[in-house]
């Protein structure tokens, strides 16, 4: 490596922490960009826990079953090395996290403690109380505040990621950010570049996601050739308290501890998810609890008082056990209902939570099926030196993720990227710093223009409302049940958001810490990939993991056994579809 | 969620820049069940007209998990300070009353530059020193209880509300604040954390450090996630004392 090299990392979530981190055991300079301050970063949200197969409990779990529960879970979609290799590091990750101070719950002897999750019959989910990823992301922020006091990463925070830089021969080359105080947009030459900028969960308007989960960065990277992959497939989890603002996520580990999803049918409690799945219960996996709620809502018309909801029972567990392992998330419903849970059930229903699409990368396996730690290849996009980690990238879940796998495949990505950049790197013949200035000129001048354009917006449109109509659509008809007509038409209406937001008044001029200028951009994003989700549904006709089409019930191994590949023109979204790694597991009929 | 004829008044103190003289701003929307401060200050945004009927920018603030548990959206509401998103409608005083906290630098309108918390975590090395992320096996074994001290310690999302209440923080005072200090505690609580003690106890001496605490107690009570604040100066105080005793004795 150059004395010069550098690598810069968008995104202060936990994959691009555990990237950053990664970068700097090697000693590579780090530059990490954040539109938060990192430690207010999404991952905060993850309630339930982080699964490992560690068996502590004496119920024979391996990495093996997790491998093959996180497959079946993903209706067998996902490239099974990488699925593999994640589940196989998953022990070594939590007793990493331990290392590092996460106060997990503990058993009486002192060891860490694991509870069960959905989609699986083990104890395998490590937990922090109810609020596991704040934890999580806590642990790394120390760690990487370490390195930034040791000179080996400089952060860069309220600033926002416009574009990757490319030289002539389409390699990248640095960023162009723009910090959201002073709107300065400035060029970041590097060597490597990773996009660690989490999901897009605001393209639904009202979803579990933050504020930041716009998949704008994402979205830029597509709309300069970046392939988009699995798109269409995006998780409603089954319980979250709809808001005005948000939906509120209630954890899948609110089960786990024995909390009971029913409706009142004939006077009586009914506990649909256990009468109908005798054996998983109310674990059935995300995509089938979620179906099941809006099939007795929406077609049994069994939802509470008629309405969209379902309780989600707790109060007969003891109060000491709900306090100490879901204390984050009952105070949660406590301080935004205003009702307390371990008394009376808390009323919920499906809400937008992940998206198990996003940016297509590459990986490296051995003949035995086994990822390649080092490799440049790994989690690489298809623009060479162009990275990405976390739940902006499309791997590890194929068509439904399993809860309590997200947080994993955080660290796993990191854990892969960090050491494939620097491979990358050593690579390079000559590094970014010695480019031609030319190279970052012009991109500079592309988002002054395109900054100019934003800031000149003066017509009648306002972005906020487009914005609230855009996540109503999308959420109406590109979520747990999907038709084609449906869909075709959403596509359309994106096409006139598209042209309204053309006609956008801007109204805020200022110069310093404008957030219009910064969310319109961004809107713009969303609505791109608005279309890659829309239109990838309308093209999948099957039914597999979270895309379920009534008029094409079943999973089609035949024909859409494939991943989902969508590439950025002028005319919208163009899609190919590559085969699924499925060498290692054979791929069966899903049932639970 | 439907309209119900009610309205909700917002009153919004309103600063351009650092530098720019404040202003107050009215604005009145729709009332609707459950609603937050956040989800009244996201109706502004969609219609920017103040009760005056004057066209206006929308106002900015700093949001994002909106469950509270990011620490962005931490303003004073109606004299109060706290996370917007947490702050319900229905349970507040109208006009309501929005400022941005007043120990931080304004960046704009609610919105305010809270890096010196921050900083006062490397300050206090609030991390801790790790071998390497290579697999060394678990880590130590812990008692349930004190794990359970850890995390009741560790939920501190670097809000700002102890800051804000506390009489020793000042735009000119280097006082280090409560939520630094607790995190002292934290990593000296920790089997791993311990063999650090003495450089975390070394950086709270000195200008801005622990002897800054006057006792107010304010920031115990201001806490949104109930950390024992007052329990944890009180624990490195003592520690501190000892520690500077060590010191003179050589130790």
């Amino acid at each position: 490596m150059a004395a010069t090299s550098r690598a810069i990392v968008v995104g202060g979530g936990l994959a691009g922490l555990m990237t950053v981190i990664k970068l700097a055991e090697a000693s590579l300079p780090c530059q990490l960009f954040s539109f938060v301050p990192v430690k207010r970063s999404h991952s905060v949200c993850a309630q339930g826990g982080i699964n490992a197969s560690v068996n502590t409990k004496g119920e024979g779990d391996s990495p093996q079953i997790h491998f093959y529960e996180t497959v079946k879970g993903g209706d067998f979609l996902a490239n099974q090395p990488l699925a593999k290799g994640m589940c196989e590091a998953a022990p070594g990750i939590v007793y990493l996290l331990d290392r590092m101070g996460v106060p997990f719950n503990r058993t009486p002897e002192g060891w860490l403690d694991f509870r069960g999750f959905g989609g699986t019959l083990y104890s395998r989910t490590a937990f922090a109380g109810a609020t596991t990823g704040q934890q999580l992301l806590y642990a790394l922020d120390e760690q990487v505040r370490k390195y930034e006091a040791l000179g080996l990463v400089e952060k860069f925070e309220f600033w926002e990621f416009l574009s990757a830089i490319k030289d002539d021969e389409g390699v990248c080359r640095g960023i162009m950010a723009q910090d959201l105080r002073s709107m300065e947009i400035r060029a970041f030459p590097a060597d490597a570049v990773c996009l660690a900028t989490g999901g897009l969960g605001m393209i639904f308007g009202k979803s579990t996601n933050s504020v930041v989960c716009t998949g704008s960065a994402a979205s830029a990277a597509y709309q300069q050739g970046a392939v988009f992959a699995n798109g269409e497939f995006i998780q409603v989890h089954p319980t979250a308290i709809p808001g005005e603002d948000k939906v509120r996520l209630m954890s899948e580990s609110a089960r786990a501890e024995g909390g009971r999803v029913w409706v009142p049918k004939d006077g009586k409690p009914w506990y649909f998810l256990e009468e109908k799945y005798p054996k998983y219960k109310n674990l059935v996996p995300r995509d089938i609890a979620t179906r099941e709620i809006y099939y007795v809502c929406r077609v049994l018309k069994l939802g509470i008082d008629g309405k969209d909801m379902v309780y989600l029972d707790v109060s007969h567990i003891p109060k000491d056990t709900l306090d100490r392992k879901l204390g984050g998330i009952l105070e949660i419903y406590e301080k935004f209902i205003g009702e307390d849970p371990r008394k009376v059930p808390m009323r919920v229903f499906p809400g937008v939570h992940y998206s198990m699409g996003g940016l297509w990368i590459d990986y490296e396996a051995d003949r035995q099926g086994n990822p390649v730690v080092g490799s440049p290849r790994n989690q690489q996009t298809n623009i060479p030196g162009l990275f990405a980690a976390g739940e902006a990238e499309y791997e590890y879940h194929g068509a439904n993720r399993l809860g309590a796998n997200s947080l994993l495949s955080c660290f796993y990505g990191g854990i892969l990227a960090g050491p494939a950049m620097v491979s990358y790197i050593k690579g390079l013949d000559r590094s970014a710093s010695a480019l031609p200035s030319s190279v970052f000129d012009a991109e500079k001048r592309r988002q002054d223009e395109a900054h100019a354009r934003v800031s000149g917006l003066h017509g009648t449109e306002n972005p906020y409302v487009i914005h609230k109509e855009l996540g109503e659509i999308m959420t109406d008809n590109v979520t747990v049940v999907r038709y084609n007509d449906k869909l075709q038409a959403t596509d359309h209406a994106i096409q006139v958001f598209m042209d309204r937001w053309k006609r956008i008044d801007i109204n805020d001029t200022a110069r310093w810490s404008n957030q219009a200028v910064s969310f319109t951009r961004q809107l713009w994003n969303m609505l791109e990939l608005s279309r890659v989700i829309t239109l990838g549904a309308l093209h999948r006709d099957e039914s597999r993991g979270a895309q379920y089409k009534p008029d094409f019930p079943d999973r089609n191994d035949a024909q859409w056994l494939k991943t989902t590949l969508a590439t950025w023109t002028p005319d919208g979204p163009e899609f190919r579809y590559a085969p699924v790694d499925t060498s290692l597991l054979t791929p069966e009929l899903r049932k639970y | 969620m439907e309209t119900n004829g009610r309205t909700v008044t917002l009153r919004v103190k309103r600063q351009a820049a650092p530098d720019a003289p404040s202003r107050w701003e009215e604005f009145r929307i729709p009332h609707k069940a459950h609603m937050n401060v956040i989800s009244a200050l996201m109706e502004v945004q969609r219609q920017p007209v103040t009760v005056d009927g004057a066209k206006t920018t929308a106002p900015v603030w700093e949001a994002n998990c909106l469950e509270e548990v990011c620490g962005s959206c931490t303003m004073i509401i109606n004299g109060k300070v706290r996370q917007a998103c947490s702050a319900l409608i229905d349970t507040l005083t109208q006009p309501i009353v929005l400022e941005p906290m007043r120990k931080f630098p304004l960046v704009r309108d609610l919105m305010v530059d809270r890096k010196r918390m921050f900083d006062a975590l490397t300050r206090v090395r609030a991390w801790m020193h790790l071998d390497g992320t290579y697999n060394l096996g678990p880590g130590p074994r812990v008692d349930p209880e004190a794990g359970a001290v850890a995390y009741s310690l560790s939920r501190c999302m670097t809000c700002g509300c102890c800051m804000e209440v506390c009489p020793q923080v000042t735009s000119r005072s280097a006082f280090i604040g409560a939520a630094a200090i607790s995190q002292v505690r934290l990593f000296n609580l920790h089997p791993t954390g311990k063999m650090q003690a003495r450089e975390r106890l070394d950086s709270l001496m000195g200008e801005g450090g622990l002897a800054d605490c006057g006792n107010a107690q304010n920031c115990v009570h201001s806490c949104p996630k109930d950390i024992p604040l007052t329990e944890s100066i009180s624990a490195v105080g003592w520690d501190l004392a000892r520690h500077t005793v060590k010191r003179l004795l050589g130790g």
